[in-house]
């Protein structure tokens, strides 16, 4: 039971940092989306692994709770990526440094 | 009682000051005031003061009374408290009574003498503040009251000297008149500390540390009295300090008169007889002031037979007479120094006065060599200024002759006969160089007859006469005794120790006899050289005298070259080499690491990603490895 933890984890783990390093090395805003997601997803992994090995509901709820709200903001995060390619008319995520102080000075 | 009129007699003249200066603000700003509207209130400030001080004066005859007046507390730090207070004993009302009637006159005079100048106003207030400070000064009734009016009397010199601030000559002598007081400050400031630790803890007023001195040891006590006159050397003009007094003459002669002839001077000597009872238990450190004294007065009166300018001829003799005056007051006659004091106010602002009216009358010439032959141009001036000459010489019944007279009897009395010889040999000089100038301008041949004479006003001439009647007069409450006279002044301080007299009255004689003596041997020199002097003949401007016995290239080198070496060392090499770069270092190297450290935000998020894998894998590396 303890070694299948394990390897949950391990796999959650993994499926992080290659989230993490998509979010670092692409520039298409769509994969870096994506590379959200999947570190995102790895996280619920672990939640549910956690619930199943403690036999408790309420990581099993928060799960839950986190792929609706990831429902939510992939609705929210398409429609800005529609408003943002109209604008600058590119998915290349450098390009948008709206909020940064780089451009206010 | 009426005590709180004691704080009057500096607030008058300090309130006139503030008006005065407000006023002329107002007239260069606004309006044009007209002079005799500052004149006439800067005139009536130390007359008023006068008036006052005659008050306390009438109350005092008779009796030992001694007026307090305690304002407010100035400062009050966990028991030791400093009353601004005020002090009538009989040393301040003598004081503040000659100080304000003498300031007075010179008041008179300066009103004639600066009436086409500019700054007529800003004279006025400078004058006011100035009588306001010396009359704080006397009227103190603690060491740091006193200090005080110190500070503000030599502030005023300050202001008064380079008065014509154009000429940077003039504000370079205020300048070393400053320079040189704060050094003799700075010895007053150490003997304050160092009384107010030994002798501080019951109160620090006078009463309280002359109750307290005698419990302090001796070699502390040497040490307080040492350190307080070289506050009064600097004050005093005397030796080693005495450097500013003759450059001081490049203010106008209204302040020369005021500040450097009858009182401002004499601040040192009144600080001495202030602290009698200090002075009283060390001896030895009284004889050093006399010697100090005496070596002032011949050295100034060497230095004054070859001058040439009129003023400081009068200057150098003002520092002489100074001496004479530490001379008394090291021996521990009190009483004898103020009254020299007291008579010298008198000949010697009628001197500085009367070299005015000349200076004036010529154009603002001031060597003698080419004035001559003024005796019948100015009369009066001629008249009043042999008055004072035959004063400060000793010729009786002037008033010299009395104050001189007792100073060197003083001085015979206590046995220093070395003193006295010094201050018979001076009293030659001082009626050679005195009448030295007094032929040179008023008579000599070969003058310029046709020259234009300026029109010297009745404001300047008037306190002319009254100062010689001044100069007549004031010797007569000093008559020794041998001449069946009434020493009043000595009845006067007749609380203060006295050297009881131990030579007999045929000596005294002799002495009187001895001194006129000298003054007539100076004279009869002076007549021989001097009278009908070919103004044609250019004197010989060459040799040790002359020049001053180098002393101010003395200093210039020992002093000035040296701390100015010191500068140069400091701020090329120590400043450029060292903490030029440690600072500009150090501000380069924040340039520097604010330019790497901007690197990191270039808003690019992926980079702020990537710092933040960085930061959290160091944590979590951390967390693992270390804390497990």
């Amino acid at each position: 039971m303890a070694d299948s933890l394990l390897s949950y984890i391990t796999l959650a783990m993994i499926l992080f940092s290659i989230g993490f390093l998509g979010l670092i090395s692409r520039k298409n805003i769509f994969i870096i989306y994506m590379s959200i997601e999947l570190m995102l997803n790895s996280i619920n992994l672990i939640f549910v692994s956690l619930g199943r090995y403690y036999e408790s509901i309420e990581p099993q709820v928060i799960s839950m709770l986190i792929i609706a709200i990831a429902a939510a903001e992939a609705a929210v995060f398409l429609s800005l990526i529609v408003v943002m390619y109209r604008k600058k008319g590119t998915l290349n995520s450098d390009i948008f440094t709206v909020l940064s102080q780089k451009d206010s000075l | 009682m009426s005590n709180f009129l004691l704080v009057w007699i500096v607030l008058i003249p300090l309130l006139s000051a503030t008006i005065l200066g407000i006023m002329y603000l107002f007239s260069i700003k606004v309006v044009k005031i007209p002079n005799y509207f500052f004149s006439s209130l800067g005139i009536s400030a130390p007359f008023l003061s006068f008036f006052i001080a005659c008050y306390f004066f009438l109350q005092m005859i008779g009796n030992d009374e001694v007026f307090l007046y305690k304002a407010y507390r100035w400062l009050g730090v966990d028991g030791y408290d400093i009353d601004m207070g005020f002090m009538a004993d009989k040393l301040s009302i003598f004081m503040v009574l000659f100080i304000s009637f003498v300031g007075g006159l010179i008041h008179i005079y300066a009103s004639g003498y600066m009436k086409d100048d500019k700054g007529f106003g800003k004279f006025f207030f400078y004058f006011n503040l100035f009588v306001a400070s010396m009359l704080l000064l006397v009227l103190a009734n603690s060491p740091i009251i006193m200090f005080i009016g110190w500070e503000g009397v030599g502030v005023c010199s300050y202001f008064l000297i380079s008065y014509y601030y154009e000429d940077g000559a003039n504000v370079q002598a205020g300048n070393k008149a400053f320079i040189a007081n704060r050094v003799g400050d700075f010895g007053f400031i150490v003997a304050l500390i160092t009384m107010f630790y030994y002798a501080g803890s019951n109160g620090f007023d006078y009463m309280h540390i002359e109750a307290s001195i005698s419990s302090v040891p001796t070699s502390v006590l040497t040490f307080i009295g040492a350190s307080l006159f070289v506050g009064a050397i600097g004050k005093s003009a005397q030796i080693p300090l005495f450097v500013w007094l003759p450059d001081a003459m490049a203010g106008p002669t209204p302040v020369s008169a005021l500040i450097h002839a009858a009182t401002m001077v004499t601040a040192g000597v009144y600080m001495v007889a202030r602290f009698h009872f200090l002075y009283d238990l060390i001896p030895n450190v009284g004889l050093f002031i006399a010697y100090i004294g005496a070596f002032s007065a011949l050295f100034a009166a060497i230095i004054a037979t070859k001058q040439t300018d009129i003023k400081k001829i009068l200057a150098y003799s003002t520092m002489s007479q100074l001496g004479y005056m530490f001379i008394a007051v090291g021996l521990g006659g009190y009483s004898v120094g103020i009254f020299h004091v007291f008579t010298h106010a008198f000949f010697k602002a009628l001197l500085f006065m009367g070299a005015g009216a000349v200076i004036v009358a010529l154009h603002h010439e001031q060597n003698i060599f080419k004035m001559g032959g003024m005796k019948h141009k100015t009369k009066l001036v001629f008249y009043t200024m042999l008055i004072a000459t035959l004063a400060i010489t000793g010729i009786p019944p002037f008033a010299g002759f009395f104050s001189k007279d007792e100073i060197l009897l003083t001085a015979f009395n206590s046995g220093e006969y070395i003193l006295w010889g010094i201050g018979v040999i001076t009293a030659v000089m001082t009626a050679y160089y005195m009448f030295r100038m007094i032929f040179v301008v008023f008579f000599g041949s070969n003058y310029k007859e046709n020259r234009t004479i300026h029109f010297v006003p009745k404001s300047m001439t008037n306190p002319l006469v009254v100062l010689a009647i001044g100069s007549v007069l004031a010797g007569f409450i000093g008559i020794p005794e041998v001449l069946g006279g009434h020493n009043i002044v000595g009845e006067w301080f007749s609380n203060w120790k006295h050297n009881s007299l131990h030579v007999t009255h045929n000596t005294e004689l002799i002495l009187m006899a001895i001194n006129i003596f000298a003054a007539l041997i100076g004279i009869f020199i002076a007549y021989k050289k001097f009278y009908n002097y070919d103004m044609n003949k250019v004197p010989n401007f060459t040799g040790i005298v002359w020049n001053k016995f180098y002393i101010d290239e003395i200093y210039d080198i020992l002093v000035v070259q040296s701390i100015k070496k010191l500068s140069v060392f400091i701020s090329f090499k120590i400043d450029v080499n060292f903490i030029d770069r440690i600072v500009m270092g150090l501000s380069r190297g924040f340039i520097r690491t604010g330019q790497y450290v901007s690197r990191m935000q270039n808003a690019n998020t992926r980079f702020y990603a990537f710092t933040m894998l960085v930061g959290i894998s160091a944590i979590s590396t951390y967390l693992i490895l270390v804390i497990r």
